[in-house]
């Protein structure tokens, strides 16, 4: 039984909150999810030159096995389904970065008939990296502005739990 | 052979077959019949004064009134090619298929029932190849209507250029 | 005496105390948010068809059972090898040695057996 569910209202955490943000924000594992050209600038920011990996920020393969979902590339609408059941099959605690102008906004392809136009509106995003591919810099930035969202969360805030969906 | 030359035998051998040559640059094409798509095919392949092993592409075109369908034809063996076209009405568009006399015509003939509706008989898997298997409609084709939502996603985009001052709020 | 031993019992209580550690906090510290969609079988996100129990090649089976046979003795050779010097020491030098030998050699008949047999090859070449 987590303690996130018994615990009563009138305790706070303070230092906790900083020692599990901490745990958490250092060892941020993403799922290799390039769909088009800003999977390569992914594969260059997981690479030696600017590596992420010194952030703790390992790639894997499986939804299963990761906490954040780097949406790098154009999201058409026969795969925004499958993102989204790709999102509700990863465990909590898990966050986004909608790297590239095509998933902020579908970029360059919004007026195309079968591009979603953001990410936004199938998933909830924590961090819009802009570029057309951002370049490795860019990306490792938003890694780190995520690190910093991390580091302000409170353990115990309820609003964390994310609500099912129900279509299909 | 020149493919002007090409189309003036084939004219010879199939006389009512052959619509219309026309010399256009940059590719001289043929408009043939729709109903002798599949006998003509097998001929320029088979024949040896043709020899046309390669089917480079093909392709489909949504005019207003029509729907064409073009085969861009090529010959390793004597290294010359050609342009066909065929011509479908709009309401109905079917037209033989070309898969077992070239193979490569599986897929792009998934994509043009994918993307413009046109029925291909004889082909073994007639099914949408690029959009979702439950896609309402044919993307291409001039009077395609966008529909407003996929599985509850919207498609409706919010104009890029929302001036502040008219923003009603 | 047994005090050579009191480091595997070190090893023994803290791998235990490791585990427990681990998977307790997960259990205490972790969220939990179970939902349908979450515990579907995971599929790469495609909506997962047909059960998952299928036929696999007995190849793998007559790999195994071949890996277990002699995983097990090599298991056996290193207690042998361990004690060997004590019984050089005693003089009964050729009695292991030979002892050992026999034992290896009852399995490798056994090996030659499944070599000839063409069990050892991943794609067995029927004979024309």
């Amino acid at each position: 039984m987590p303690l996130l569910n018994t615990l009563p209202d009138y305790v706070l955490t303070t230092k906790t909150d900083e020692l599990i943000n901490w745990m958490r924000k250092s060892s941020i594992w993403y799922m290799l999810f390039g769909l088009a050209c800003c999977a390569i600038e992914l594969m260059h920011t997981g690479g030696p030159r600017s590596d992420i990996e010194r952030f703790g920020a390992t790639p894997r393969a499986s939804a299963r096995q990761s906490d954040l979902m780097i949406i790098a590339g154009t999201l058409t609408l026969k795969m925004a389904l499958r993102t989204r059941l790709l999102y509700d099959q990863m465990p909590d605690p898990k966050y986004i970065i909608s790297m590239g102008s095509c998933a902020n906004c579908g970029g360059l392809f919004q007026l195309a008939y079968s591009v979603c136009d953001g990410v936004d509106k199938i998933l909830p995003v924590d961090v819009y990296v802009p570029g057309c591919p951002p370049r490795p810099e860019a990306l490792t930035e938003g890694l780190l502005k995520l690190q910093e969202k991390i580091m302000s969360e409170r353990w115990l805030a309820r609003e964390r739990g994310v609500q099912e969906i129900t279509d299909a | 052979m020149e493919p002007l030359q090409i189309y003036e035998r084939i004219k010879q051998r199939f006389p009512d077959k052959v619509l219309e040559i026309v010399d256009r640059k940059p590719d001289p094409f043929a408009v043939l019949a729709a109903d002798a798509i599949g006998e003509i095919a097998r001929c320029l392949r088979d024949d040896g004064e043709f020899a046309m092993d390669c089917l480079s592409n093909e392709t489909g075109v949504d005019h207003k009134d029509r729907i064409e369908v073009v085969y861009h034809l090529f010959s390793y063996r004597h290294r010359h090619g050609c342009v066909l076209k065929v011509k479908l009405p709009r309401e109905n568009p079917v037209v033989a298929t070309v898969e077992e006399i070239w193979r490569a015509a599986n897929w792009m003939e998934r994509e043009i029932f994918d993307l413009l509706g046109v029925n291909f008989e004889g082909h073994s898997d007639m099914r949408r190849i690029l959009m979702p298997e439950d896609w309402p409609g044919y993307p291409l084709r001039k009077d395609f209507v966008e529909p407003l939502e996929y599985h509850g996603i919207s498609t409706v985009r919010e104009s890029p250029i929302i001036r502040l001052d008219q923003k009603k709020k | 005496m047994y005090f050579n031993y009191a480091v595997l019992l070190a090893l023994t209580v803290i791998g235990l105390l490791f585990m427990v550690a681990m998977i307790g906090l997960q259990k205490l510290l972790a969220p939990s948010n179970p939902f349908k969609r979450k515990l579907m079988p995971y599929e790469c996100g495609e909506p997962p068809t047909g059960g998952a129990w299928i036929n696999f090649n007995v190849r793998f089976y007559l790999i195994a059972l071949v890996f277990v046979i002699f995983e097990v003795e090599v298991a056996f050779i290193y207690p042998v090898a361990t004690v060997y010097l004590d019984w050089v020491r005693r003089g009964q030098r050729w009695f292991a040695l030979s002892e050992v030998l026999i034992f290896l050699l009852i399995l490798f008949v056994g090996l030659v057996y499944v070599w000839v047999k063409r069990d050892l090859e991943w794609i067995k070449k029927v004979p024309e």
